[in-house]
């Protein structure tokens, strides 16, 4: 944590956990007999209950979305450059709801839980989760909080995905919609990368078939292979020359920007050793993330992505899908997103157009790739801001 | 809000669905939301412009009009609106047929080149116009496609579009009877209410 916690920081929160004893069944046809959440909440509910926002998370992303756990924290949440007093999901104004999805290692009943059946750890026998099973899982911990309709859900990439699914599947409980840096449903290119990530981690000698926990090991090559390989397709390359391309002589800075090939050491070595920063970056990303995330999780968490579609029902066609929807929608997509770019966001914004459904749509300037949607980038931050300011404009005339 | 969009607003009708291509800061939008109910999707380029729409609450889509609009399903719209955005099109002719295309009627306002001002500048100092009526230098101006009523009336008879009215006004967005008689030579914007010629 920094020496004193900001002023528009939501300061200290304490995750709460809410147990689910009612069986969930999931899209696969398997059942889970009970399950518990993990959730974080910021801000307060207003007497009417209008003013609650769901925060959907990503890939590898939790219920953390906002503050510290303790004074210890070195970062807060992992969008808190969103979500705080007077921020763009302003929580003077809304009470904002974040969780670990079903299936995650944060908290939430997934792989690393202990299966009650059993009483050991879930491992490769946890069932296989899609963002439908997410959603009803959600829609679940909205009834138990007392919680009639979200003013908004809001979330990017896989959480933006979780966004629409709730505009198709609970139109009655949602009035806006936010989808950030999503797609429609995968690319072959998308489930690739997935597939790479998978193999890495399930050849890993050290899985064990997904029962490394019983072991008291963890596939920590396969893990930080998988992230290394994700984190690419997070950057674009000229975040990468960016972030790689500065401790370059003041000529070579002016001319090229050194094409991001900055030496780690000032000389190559002439070995196989790591020579290049971004070698050293992606290697410290990939131990950092092989520490604090469990493989089975992210074996789920990719087969979620790849299995989204939510045409399944309709015939393969979107707009039928939104056929349904109440919701008003805002897309936003940025422009050096290769993992889900503009075009991907321009396909659902054209359905929603075929459904006759309200939307917005913006398309961000931004060199961040992918990872600009946790970014404090000021045209997106504005826009954000903007809109969820209008739905509590909305909120405070419905109420008088 | 700009008078030539009071004018567009009394040929919009209470719950019809409405297009606006180049809504600028959407006010025309979010008064038809507001006073007639209509359902309302604007696109926009300019951030500033876009971002008054986002506070507003109109629905707003970043989305440049050269780079057509196939993404919009034919007859989905009842009325398809191009205020003052005509001349700035890489293609004017094309961009009017999809909004036939798209909506059951048009309405498009452009500046009348063919208004006796300029005429007179370009007659008497032999350079082309810069007034207030038309701000920039031939160099610099996203106004690409000049055209004067005549012509858009050539336009409409060779393409089959059906003009179901027309009125000029002057900047001050005054109509008088002597504009009605001579509109080319006198209206400084043109406002058409069209639709495709189905007889």
């Amino acid at each position: 944590m920094p020496d004193s916690i900001p002023t528009d920081s939501v300061g200290l929160v304490t995750p709460q956990v809410y147990k689910f004893e009612e069986p969930l069944t999931l899209r696969s046809g398997k059942v889970l007999p009970e399950y518990q959440l993990v959730v974080e909440t910021y801000g307060k509910l207003n007497s009417k209950k209008s003013n609650a926002v769901l925060i959907c998370h990503a890939l590898s992303g939790d219920h953390h979305a906002a503050g510290y756990h303790n004074e210890d924290d070195s970062k807060p949440g992992w969008w808190d450059s969103c979500i705080g007093p007077d921020k763009a999901i302003d929580t003077n104004l809304f009470y904002v709801v974040s969780l670990n999805n079903l299936g995650g290692c944060a908290g939430s009943t997934g792989p690393a839980s202990i299966n009650p059946e059993t009483n050991k750890y879930y491992g490769p026998d946890f069932p296989v989760v899609t963002v439908r099973d997410w959603v009803n899982s959600q829609l679940q911990l909205m009834n138990t909080m007392g919680i009639p309709e979200w003013a908004a859900v809001i979330g990017g990439s896989l959480g933006g995905m979780q966004v629409l699914r709730w505009a198709i599947s609970y139109p009655e409980r949602i009035r806006h919609a936010v989808s950030i840096a999503a797609a429609p449903k995968l690319s072959a290119q998308n489930i690739a990368f997935n597939e790479i990530a998978r193999h890495s981690i399930t050849s890993d000698p050290d899985f064990h078939a997904g029962r490394y926990l019983e072991k008291g090991t963890y596939p920590k090559q396969g893990l930080m292979l998988a992230r290394m390989v994700g984190h690419i397709t997070y950057l674009s390359d000229s975040a990468m020359r960016a972030k790689f391309g500065k401790s370059v002589s003041n000529f070579e800075q002016d001319t090229a920007e050194n094409f991001g090939r900055d030496l780690r050491s000032g000389k190559l070595s002439f070995g196989f050793n790591v020579d290049f920063q971004v070698e050293s970056y992606l290697h410290y990303q990939g131990e950092r993330f092989s520490e604090n995330f469990d493989a089975n999780t992210y074996l789920l968490m990719t087969k979620a992505l790849d299995y989204f579609d939510p045409t399944v029902d309709f015939e393969g066609d979107l707009s039928k899908a939104f056929a349904k929807s109440d919701c008003k929608f805002l897309l936003m997509s940025f422009s050096t997103d290769w993992r889900f770019p503009p075009e991907r966001s321009r396909e659902i914004v054209a359905d929603l157009l075929k459904a006759g459904r309200e939307v917005s749509y913006l398309e961000i300037e931004a060199d961040q790739g992918h990872d600009a949607f946790l970014l404090p980038i000021p045209r997106y931050i504005e826009a954000l801001s903007g809109y969820l300011q209008r739905i509590h404009q909305e909120n405070e005339s419905d109420a008088s | 809000m700009r008078p030539d969009l009071q004018i567009i607003q009394q040929w919009i009708q209470p719950n019809s669905k409405v297009l606006d291509l180049g809504c600028g800061d959407g006010s025309l939008l979010h008064y038809l939301q507001t006073t007639k109910n209509v359902y309302g999707i604007g696109l926009e380029i300019d951030e500033k412009n876009i971002q008054h729409c986002l506070d507003n609450g109109t629905n707003v889509i970043e989305q440049n009009l050269d780079e057509g609009l196939s993404n919009f399903q034919t007859e989905s719209f009842d009325t398809v609106l191009l205020a003052q955005t005509l001349q700035a099109l890489s293609k004017p002719d094309h961009l009017i047929e999809e909004m036939l295309r798209i909506g059951k009627n048009g309405i498009v306002t452009f500046p009348n080149f063919g208004n006796w001002k300029s005429r007179l500048y370009l007659a008497s100092r032999g350079r082309m116009p810069v007034s207030k009526f038309i701000p920039h230098s031939w160099y610099n101006t996203p106004n690409i496609h000049f055209c004067t009523v005549k012509d858009f009336d050539a336009l409409c008879r060779e393409r089959n579009i059906k003009v179901l009215a027309r009125t000029v006004v002057d900047l001050e967005h005054q109509g008088s009877w002597y504009m009605k008689a001579w509109p080319n030579l006198l209206g400084e914007i043109a406002i058409y209410h069209i639709s495709k010629d189905t007889d």
